[in-house]
Protein backbone atom coordinates (compact mmCIF):
# COMPACT_ATOMS: atom_id res chain seq x y z
CA UNK A 1 0.00 0.00 0.00
CA UNK A 2 1.58 3.37 -1.02
CA UNK A 3 1.46 6.97 1.13
CA UNK A 4 -2.78 8.49 0.61
CA UNK A 5 -3.02 10.30 -2.41
CA UNK A 6 -6.95 11.28 -1.63
CA UNK A 7 -8.91 11.75 1.40
CA UNK A 8 -11.55 9.17 0.18
CA UNK A 9 -8.79 6.55 -0.31
CA UNK A 10 -9.57 6.01 3.51
CA UNK A 11 -12.96 4.77 2.97
CA UNK A 12 -11.76 2.38 0.38
CA UNK A 13 -9.19 0.85 2.81
CA UNK A 14 -10.72 -2.99 3.81
CA UNK A 15 -9.44 -5.38 5.34
CA UNK A 16 -9.65 -9.51 4.06
CA UNK A 17 -10.40 -11.85 6.64
CA UNK A 18 -7.24 -13.03 6.76
CA UNK A 19 -6.14 -9.42 8.00
CA UNK A 20 -4.06 -8.01 5.27
CA UNK A 21 -5.04 -5.01 3.88
CA UNK A 22 -6.65 -4.38 0.38
CA UNK A 23 -7.87 -1.62 -1.41
CA UNK A 24 -11.22 -1.74 -2.47
CA UNK A 25 -12.95 0.26 -5.35
CA UNK A 26 -15.08 3.11 -4.89
CA UNK A 27 -18.88 3.18 -5.07
CA UNK A 28 -20.68 3.23 -7.62
CA UNK A 29 -17.27 2.29 -9.10
CA UNK A 30 -17.75 3.35 -13.11
CA UNK A 31 -14.80 0.98 -14.59
CA UNK A 32 -15.13 -2.15 -12.16
CA UNK A 33 -18.76 -2.80 -12.61
CA UNK A 34 -20.25 -4.15 -15.95
CA UNK A 35 -22.68 -1.78 -16.99
CA UNK A 36 -24.44 -4.10 -19.00
CA UNK A 37 -25.55 -5.92 -16.21
CA UNK A 38 -29.44 -5.29 -15.00
CA UNK A 39 -28.50 -4.32 -11.68
CA UNK A 40 -25.55 -2.09 -12.28
CA UNK A 41 -27.28 -0.61 -15.02
CA UNK A 42 -30.03 0.81 -12.94
CA UNK A 43 -27.83 1.34 -9.97
CA UNK A 44 -26.21 4.05 -11.78
CA UNK A 45 -29.43 5.36 -14.29
CA UNK A 46 -30.81 6.12 -10.53
CA UNK A 47 -28.10 8.61 -10.06
CA UNK A 48 -28.54 9.78 -13.60
CA UNK A 49 -31.92 10.13 -13.02
CA UNK A 50 -31.63 12.05 -9.85
CA UNK A 51 -29.73 14.45 -11.95
CA UNK A 52 -31.81 14.91 -14.69
CA UNK A 53 -34.43 15.80 -11.96
CA UNK A 54 -32.37 18.15 -10.67
CA UNK A 55 -32.30 19.88 -14.14
CA UNK A 56 -35.65 19.50 -14.25
CA UNK A 57 -36.50 21.30 -11.25
CA UNK A 58 -35.82 24.42 -13.12
CA UNK A 59 -38.35 24.07 -14.68
CA UNK A 60 -40.61 24.20 -12.29
CA UNK A 61 -39.15 27.16 -10.53
CA UNK A 62 -39.63 28.78 -14.03
CA UNK A 63 -43.18 27.84 -14.48
CA UNK A 64 -43.98 29.21 -10.78
CA UNK A 65 -42.16 32.58 -10.93
CA UNK A 66 -43.52 33.20 -14.34
CA UNK A 67 -47.08 32.38 -13.45
CA UNK A 68 -46.19 35.21 -10.20
CA UNK A 69 -44.59 37.30 -12.84
CA UNK A 70 -47.59 37.83 -15.10
CA UNK A 71 -49.50 36.49 -17.81
CA UNK A 72 -46.60 37.38 -20.54
CA UNK A 73 -44.23 35.81 -18.53
CA UNK A 74 -46.29 32.68 -18.15
CA UNK A 75 -46.76 32.79 -22.17
CA UNK A 76 -42.79 32.65 -22.59
CA UNK A 77 -42.86 29.68 -20.11
CA UNK A 78 -46.21 28.07 -22.04
CA UNK A 79 -44.01 28.69 -25.54
CA UNK A 80 -40.70 26.81 -24.17
CA UNK A 81 -42.71 23.88 -22.83
CA UNK A 82 -44.98 23.29 -26.24
CA UNK A 83 -42.32 23.72 -27.97
CA UNK A 84 -40.34 20.68 -30.00
CA UNK A 85 -37.62 20.76 -27.26
CA UNK A 86 -39.73 21.58 -24.66
CA UNK A 87 -42.16 18.47 -24.98
CA UNK A 88 -38.78 16.16 -25.59
CA UNK A 89 -37.56 17.80 -22.34
CA UNK A 90 -40.62 17.59 -20.33
CA UNK A 91 -41.35 13.72 -21.85
CA UNK A 92 -37.87 12.73 -20.84
CA UNK A 93 -38.08 14.26 -17.54
CA UNK A 94 -41.25 12.44 -16.73
CA UNK A 95 -39.87 8.97 -17.73
CA UNK A 96 -36.84 9.84 -15.48
CA UNK A 97 -38.73 11.04 -13.02
CA UNK A 98 -40.84 7.98 -12.26
CA UNK A 99 -37.76 5.63 -13.06
CA UNK A 100 -36.26 7.41 -9.88
CA UNK A 101 -39.62 7.67 -8.20
CA UNK A 102 -39.85 3.79 -8.63
CA UNK A 103 -36.62 2.74 -8.48
CA UNK A 104 -36.46 4.73 -5.05
CA UNK A 105 -39.51 2.80 -3.35
CA UNK A 106 -36.78 -0.55 -4.29
CA UNK A 107 -34.51 1.21 -2.42
CA UNK A 108 -36.66 2.03 0.43
CA UNK A 109 -37.66 -1.62 0.21
CA UNK A 110 -33.98 -2.76 0.59
CA UNK A 111 -33.34 -0.38 3.41
CA UNK A 112 -35.69 -2.50 5.17
CA UNK A 113 -34.12 -5.56 4.73
CA UNK A 114 -36.75 -6.81 1.87
CA UNK A 115 -36.20 -8.07 -1.88
CA UNK A 116 -32.13 -7.99 -1.23
CA UNK A 117 -31.85 -10.96 -2.86
CA UNK A 118 -30.50 -11.51 -6.67
CA UNK A 119 -33.18 -13.33 -8.23
CA UNK A 120 -35.59 -10.74 -6.38
CA UNK A 121 -33.52 -7.45 -7.38
CA UNK A 122 -33.34 -8.82 -11.06
CA UNK A 123 -37.45 -9.34 -10.90
CA UNK A 124 -38.05 -5.77 -9.14
CA UNK A 125 -35.90 -4.14 -11.35
CA UNK A 126 -37.94 -5.16 -14.15
CA UNK A 127 -40.88 -4.08 -12.40
CA UNK A 128 -39.44 -1.05 -12.54
CA UNK A 129 -38.64 -0.61 -15.97
CA UNK A 130 -42.34 -2.14 -16.74
CA UNK A 131 -43.94 0.32 -14.29
CA UNK A 132 -41.74 3.50 -15.38
CA UNK A 133 -42.72 2.66 -19.09
CA UNK A 134 -46.60 2.32 -18.06
CA UNK A 135 -46.51 5.44 -15.74
CA UNK A 136 -45.02 7.76 -18.30
CA UNK A 137 -47.74 6.54 -20.89
CA UNK A 138 -50.67 7.42 -18.28
CA UNK A 139 -48.91 10.86 -17.33
CA UNK A 140 -49.17 12.09 -21.14
CA UNK A 141 -52.31 10.35 -21.62
CA UNK A 142 -53.67 12.80 -19.15
CA UNK A 143 -51.93 15.61 -20.43
CA UNK A 144 -52.91 15.28 -24.01
CA UNK A 145 -56.67 14.70 -22.96
CA UNK A 146 -56.22 18.07 -20.70
CA UNK A 147 -54.55 20.09 -23.66
CA UNK A 148 -57.08 18.55 -26.55
CA UNK A 149 -60.21 19.69 -24.03
CA UNK B 1 -3.21 -16.64 11.55
CA UNK B 2 -4.55 -17.66 14.99
CA UNK B 3 -8.09 -17.22 15.65
CA UNK B 4 -7.51 -13.89 17.91
CA UNK B 5 -5.88 -11.85 14.97
CA UNK B 6 -9.22 -12.93 13.02
CA UNK B 7 -11.21 -11.44 16.50
CA UNK B 8 -9.39 -8.47 16.07
CA UNK B 9 -10.01 -7.00 12.64
CA UNK B 10 -13.51 -6.56 13.48
CA UNK B 11 -13.81 -3.09 11.48
CA UNK B 12 -13.31 -2.95 7.84
CA UNK B 13 -12.38 1.17 8.75
CA UNK B 14 -8.12 1.33 8.68
CA UNK B 15 -6.57 2.71 11.83
CA UNK B 16 -5.32 5.47 9.22
CA UNK B 17 -8.69 6.71 8.34
CA UNK B 18 -10.18 6.74 11.92
CA UNK B 19 -7.10 8.99 13.62
CA UNK B 20 -8.00 11.19 10.31
CA UNK B 21 -11.20 11.88 11.85
CA UNK B 22 -13.37 10.33 9.18
CA UNK B 23 -14.75 7.70 11.53
CA UNK B 24 -17.82 7.38 13.56
CA UNK B 25 -18.92 12.08 14.40
CA UNK B 26 -21.91 10.25 16.53
CA UNK B 27 -24.05 11.77 12.97
CA UNK B 28 -23.12 9.75 10.31
CA UNK B 29 -26.40 8.15 9.41
CA UNK B 30 -28.27 11.73 10.06
CA UNK B 31 -27.90 12.93 6.02
CA UNK B 32 -28.38 8.75 5.14
CA UNK B 33 -31.74 8.99 6.92
CA UNK B 34 -32.62 12.39 6.12
CA UNK B 35 -32.60 11.24 2.14
CA UNK B 36 -34.65 8.42 3.57
CA UNK B 37 -37.34 10.33 5.26
CA UNK B 38 -37.40 13.05 2.56
CA UNK B 39 -37.94 10.47 -0.31
CA UNK B 40 -40.88 8.76 1.54
CA UNK B 41 -42.42 12.07 1.83
CA UNK B 42 -41.92 13.42 -1.67
CA UNK B 43 -43.38 9.90 -3.34
CA UNK B 44 -47.09 11.25 -2.44
CA UNK B 45 -46.27 14.54 -3.41
CA UNK B 46 -44.93 13.33 -6.64
CA UNK B 47 -47.69 11.46 -7.46
CA UNK B 48 -49.97 14.49 -6.40
CA UNK B 49 -47.96 16.57 -8.48
CA UNK B 50 -47.43 14.73 -11.56
CA UNK B 51 -50.69 14.17 -12.01
CA UNK B 52 -52.16 18.13 -11.28
CA UNK B 53 -49.27 19.10 -13.54
CA UNK B 54 -50.34 16.77 -16.33
CA UNK B 55 -54.13 18.08 -16.03
CA UNK B 56 -52.77 21.56 -16.08
CA UNK B 57 -51.31 21.12 -19.89
CA UNK B 58 -52.12 23.89 -22.34
CA UNK B 59 -54.34 25.72 -19.20
CA UNK B 60 -54.53 29.58 -19.68
CA UNK B 61 -52.71 31.48 -17.35
CA UNK B 62 -56.00 32.11 -14.59
CA UNK B 63 -56.42 28.66 -14.36
CA UNK B 64 -52.58 28.05 -13.42
CA UNK B 65 -52.64 30.88 -11.29
CA UNK B 66 -55.99 29.80 -9.44
CA UNK B 67 -55.00 26.39 -9.29
CA UNK B 68 -51.32 27.49 -7.73
CA UNK B 69 -53.27 29.88 -5.55
CA UNK B 70 -55.74 27.33 -3.84
CA UNK B 71 -55.30 27.19 -0.26
CA UNK B 72 -54.76 22.99 -0.52
CA UNK B 73 -52.11 23.37 -3.34
CA UNK B 74 -50.38 26.20 -2.19
CA UNK B 75 -49.50 24.49 1.22
CA UNK B 76 -49.26 20.90 -0.99
CA UNK B 77 -46.74 22.46 -3.02
CA UNK B 78 -44.14 24.54 -0.43
CA UNK B 79 -44.06 21.16 1.29
CA UNK B 80 -42.30 19.45 -1.79
CA UNK B 81 -40.37 22.98 -3.11
CA UNK B 82 -38.80 22.52 0.75
CA UNK B 83 -38.95 18.39 0.50
CA UNK B 84 -37.17 18.57 -2.89
CA UNK B 85 -34.36 20.96 -3.01
CA UNK B 86 -33.77 19.49 0.25
CA UNK B 87 -33.16 15.65 -1.41
CA UNK B 88 -31.85 17.44 -4.47
CA UNK B 89 -28.84 18.63 -2.47
CA UNK B 90 -28.08 15.93 -0.29
CA UNK B 91 -28.48 13.50 -3.43
CA UNK B 92 -25.85 15.73 -5.53
CA UNK B 93 -23.95 16.62 -2.31
CA UNK B 94 -23.19 12.32 -2.66
CA UNK B 95 -22.36 12.30 -5.87
CA UNK B 96 -19.72 15.03 -5.87
CA UNK B 97 -18.19 13.44 -2.59
CA UNK B 98 -18.12 10.22 -5.14
CA UNK B 99 -16.41 11.48 -7.89
CA UNK B 100 -14.71 14.88 -7.16
CA UNK B 101 -11.32 13.75 -5.71
CA UNK B 102 -9.61 16.96 -4.84
CA UNK B 103 -11.05 18.50 -1.65
CA UNK B 104 -11.23 21.97 -2.73
CA UNK B 105 -13.47 21.17 -6.01
CA UNK B 106 -14.87 18.76 -3.68
CA UNK B 107 -15.93 21.51 -0.96
CA UNK B 108 -16.58 24.06 -3.65
CA UNK B 109 -19.01 22.08 -5.67
CA UNK B 110 -21.04 21.29 -2.35
CA UNK B 111 -21.30 24.55 -1.50
CA UNK B 112 -22.34 26.03 -4.30
CA UNK B 113 -25.04 23.34 -4.86
CA UNK B 114 -26.59 23.86 -1.36
CA UNK B 115 -26.37 27.82 -2.14
CA UNK B 116 -28.25 27.44 -5.54
CA UNK B 117 -30.47 24.82 -4.08
CA UNK B 118 -31.61 27.11 -1.17
CA UNK B 119 -31.43 30.31 -3.60
CA UNK B 120 -34.27 28.27 -6.04
CA UNK B 121 -36.05 26.88 -3.12
CA UNK B 122 -36.72 30.62 -2.10
CA UNK B 123 -37.89 31.94 -4.98
CA UNK B 124 -39.89 29.27 -5.96
CA UNK B 125 -41.28 29.65 -2.54
CA UNK B 126 -41.77 33.21 -2.76
CA UNK B 127 -43.56 32.68 -6.15
CA UNK B 128 -46.47 30.72 -4.58
CA UNK B 129 -46.97 32.49 -1.60
CA UNK B 130 -47.06 35.94 -4.18
CA UNK B 131 -49.72 33.94 -5.73
CA UNK B 132 -51.42 32.84 -2.81
CA UNK B 133 -51.47 36.57 -1.40
CA UNK B 134 -52.34 38.37 -3.91
CA UNK B 135 -55.43 36.00 -4.70
CA UNK B 136 -56.90 36.95 -1.64
CA UNK B 137 -56.40 40.75 -1.74
CA UNK B 138 -57.78 41.12 -5.18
Amino acid sequence: MSIMQDSREATMIGRKSDGTPIRRPLSPHLQVYDMMQLTSALSISGRITGVIWSLGLLMLVWWLVATATGPSAYASVSWFMTSFLGLLGLFGLTAAAWFHTLNGIRHLAWDAGYGYDIPTTYKSGRWVLIGTAVATVLTWLIAIIAWAS
Amino acid sequence: MAGNDYARNTTLRSPLGRVRGLGSAKGGTHHWWMQRVSSAALLPLTLWFALSAASLAGAPYEVTRDWIGHPLNAVLLLAAIGLAFQHTASGLQVIIEDYANQEWVKVGAILATKAICWLLAIASALAVLRIAVLRVAV
